[in-house]
């Protein structure tokens, strides 16, 4: 076993266990980080959905841009699975339909990190209860 | 390092243990593995989420939904539903008491909303069993930077300017404490963690050891260098195994990292921790009889001076501090002393952690600033009296503390608050009483906690406390006499004013405050023999309603005394003199014939 023996021993060991709560601790504020939803009904899944999630949380954990990605149920959009709704701190949610790895890439490069709209926005028409 | 897209949290407290959290949690991990998951989903047994009502519970994140009663068997529908489809499992949502309505994620619960948690900042995030997940959490940052940074001098200046008090009753200076520790120069001292929590319904400091351990073994070496002591001790009873477990495995580990122990992060600094047993006496955890008790001694207490600053564990300077008090060191060291002081009110500094129990619908486990009101402590976050009924009282501080009523409601706790209005802080029991609670037998029930816990050593404690309670079964039999009331009352001030320690000095305000704050309802009994609240059993009478009673004999047959009587088709009557008030014939009846009054 290492032993910690500076400070700076500890905050490296800090630091390279972060990762091991991250997912916890970004919970704790989810507003204040980007929320990605992705649809994960039948129709979502059989879709791709699974791709479009993996492909959220493994790009935005790589490029460093703190986010919750969680998965929801059908949004009753199934014409356009995989559907994604993104929610920018301070910003309304924004739902994207036909979200496949590529687009999804598109998202994050313009949406997420630039603000900028990409095609592909579903208007959202309802209002959920948790809102 | 795996890549994890969920955390199922599961409450490990001894709570949701003894309702099978444990294999639940065994459960989930082997439908995950069932499911070929065990890549993507982390199963976590965390210390306690404090919403022990509705144990045991799991949390799925980052999604926050907050899983209610979750039993073995739900495993299932938990990765088959959740995981898999992305659809709440909706039975298992938590129902909000008063709107009735399903609440999908703990940020929408009230019981939270009002909550700021820094003692328990831990407690239901990580695995209490794994040290480096409270090392992500900056577990012994605190530690490093004092032993890096700081002079012992700035350590005590810090936390006397944050204004933290000690929480395990007496609300000391917490800073000032330390300093006289420091002052005192001997060739060894210690630092004592005071873990006995012995108030009846008080699982604060419990849930703290079992939720965060780590937390208290760095505070604890954080005092030992500001005061100069290598080596601590934390007195814990034996009936909190869970605690002693975890606590042994973070020693363990902290000690591997070599965070405690001898020369530690280099810096010449010695600091290790032991455990001592208690077996369980409340007077023990009274901080003269603790150290005695530790000494192997019996557990009485001594008269102070000395106090154990001067003269402590096998006579040299101890410093004792609750569980709870040393949770909040670490937070205050690494965010300052302006960022502690800032929470909580004028003179109470920071928050407190208070055991909700009672006719109340969320019982659990909370952490408030200082200075909120009792009303938003049981109406929003304990979510009200249960059933409906009406809020009759609220008992804080224990055995040692008082009855406060509804034009008390608007208080904000605080240490002074509450002694002025005849009750004190304690170590944080809450215990909410409703309209068919009787105030003299809650005042009954206390007295029977302390002459069973008082030593006897001095006797005022011993003697006065018996007779004290004597009088008071003698109210719930409806034959004391107002002459009673009064002699009572000078009874309390006596054993008050004479006895050696916290207990005997306390004990009394029970009796007191209802004496205050419910007269009427003592007069009641003393002069018309009745309880209002019909809990004295004693003084209620079992009656047939005639005009009801059908004479089908069913209650005559259940009564063991044989006190009722009637002819077949005929009305029946209860003999006052035989009746045992068992209530058997109340349970029997089928036309509601029978009444207690
Ligand atoms: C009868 C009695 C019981 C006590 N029980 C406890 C206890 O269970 N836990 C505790 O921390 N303090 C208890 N105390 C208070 C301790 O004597 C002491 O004041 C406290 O441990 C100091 O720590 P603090 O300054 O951090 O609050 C008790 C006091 C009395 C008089």
């Amino acid at each position: 076993m290492t032993k910690i023996k500076t400070l700076a021993d500890l905050k490296k060991m800090r630091s390279s266990l972060k990762g091991e709560i991250e997912l916890r601790q970004q919970s704790e504020n989810p507003d204040s980080v980007v929320q990605v939803k992705v649809g994960m009904g039948t129709c979502g899944i059989v879709s791709g959905a699974k791709e479009t999630i993996t492909f959220f949380s493994e790009a935005l954990r790589k490029r460093d841009i703190p986010a919750v990605v969680t998965q929801t149920g059908c949004m009753g959009y199934c014409h356009s699975e995989p559907t994604v709704e993104v929610t920018l701190q301070g910003k309304e949610p924004i739902l994207f339909g036909n979200v496949d790895p590529a687009k999804a890439d598109e998202i994050i490069e313009k949406y997420i990190k630039k603000g900028q709209l990409v095609d592909g926005v579903i208007p959202i028409t309802f209002k959920t209860i948790e809102d | 390092m795996a890549d994890y897209k969920f955390h199922l949290l599961v409450c490990g407290g001894t709570g949701c243990h003894a309702s099978n959290s444990d294999v639940l949690a065994e459960n989930l991990k082997a439908e995950l593995a069932e499911h070929k998951l065990s890549e993507e989903v982390q199963v976590v047994s965390t210390g306690c989420f404090g919403f022990c009502e509705k144990g045991p519970i799991v949390k799925v994140v980052p999604d926050n939904t907050f899983y209610t009663q979750v039993a073995p068997d739900d495993a299932r529908d938990i990765v088959e539903e959740h995981v898999i489809k992305g659809r709440k499992v909706e039975r298992l949502l938590y129902v909000d008491p008063n709107k009735k309505e399903q609440i999908g994620d703990s940020k929408h619960m009230d019981f939270y909303k009002k909550q700021l948690r820094i003692a328990l900042r831990n407690c239901g995030f990580i695995n209490p069993e794994n040290i480096d997940e409270a090392i992500a959490r900056d577990s012994y940052a605190a530690m490093a930077k004092v032993l890096s940074e700081m002079t012992p001098k700035d350590v005590i200046q810090v936390i006397k300017e944050s204004g933290l008090r000690g929480r395990g009753g007496g609300g000391f200076p917490t800073g000032l404490k330390w300093e006289i520790a420091a002052n005192n120069e001997a060739d060894q001292k210690y630092v004592v963690c005071n873990a006995d929590e012995g108030d009846p319904g008080a699982f604060m400091d419990r849930s703290i050891l079992e939720g965060d351990p780590h937390t208290v073994l760095e505070a604890m070496a954080i005092c030992g260098y500001s005061m100069g002591a290598d080596k601590g001790v934390i007195y814990i009873r034996a009936e909190y195994p869970l605690a002693i477990h975890r606590l042994k495995v973070a020693l363990k580990q902290a000690r591997e990292y070599g965070l405690l122990g001898t020369n530690i992060m280099d810096t010449g600094f010695n600091h290790d921790i032991e455990l001592r047993y208690g077996a369980g006496a409340f007077v023990c955890g009274e901080e003269t009889a603790l150290i005695r008790s530790m000494e192997g001694k019996r557990g009485e207490p001594t008269s102070k001076p000395p106090f154990p600053a001067q003269e402590g564990f096998n006579k040299k300077p101890t410093n004792v501090n609750n569980v709870e008090t040393f949770a909040n060191i670490p937070p205050i060291i690494l965010k300052g002393s302006d960022w502690f002081s800032s929470i909580g009110s004028e003179k109470s500094k920071g928050t407190k952690v208070f055991a909700l129990a009672g006719k109340i619908n969320n019982v659990g486990l909370i952490e408030v600033p200082m200075g909120t009101t009792l009303r938003e402590v049981i109406y929003e976050i304990g979510g009200g009296i249960k059933d409906g009924k009406k809020f009759k009282a609220v008992q804080t501080g224990g055995p040692s503390g008082g009855c406060l009523t509804e034009k008390h409601l608007d208080t904000p706790i605080d240490f002074d608050n509450l002694l002025a209005v005849g009750s004190m802080m304690g170590s944080g029991g809450m215990i909410v009483m409703d309209e068919d609670d009787c105030m003299v037998s809650v005042a009954k029930f206390f007295l029977e906690f302390t002459v069973e816990e008082s030593c006897g050593k001095c006797a005022p404690c011993r003697i006065g406390n018996k007779r004290l309670h004597e009088l008071l079964v003698k109210i719930t039999e409806g034959k004391a006499t107002k002459k009673d009331i009064r002699n009572m009352r000078n009874l309390c001030h006596v054993i008050k004013d004479t006895s050696l320690c916290g207990l005997g000095q306390t004990s009394p305000n029970p009796v007191l405050s209802t004496l205050e704050n419910f007269y009427d309802e003592y007069m009641e009994h003393v002069e018309n023999h009745n309880c209002p609240a019909g809990q004295c059993k004693a003084l209620m009478r079992y009656y047939v309603l005639p005009d009801k009673c059908i004479g089908c004999g069913a209650c005559a047959r259940a009564c063991p005394v044989g006190a009722i009587s009637g002819e077949r088709k005929k009305e029946h009557v209860i003999d006052q003199h035989l009746c045992i008030k068992c209530g058997a014939c109340l349970e029997k009846c089928k036309f509601d014939s029978i009444i207690v009054k």
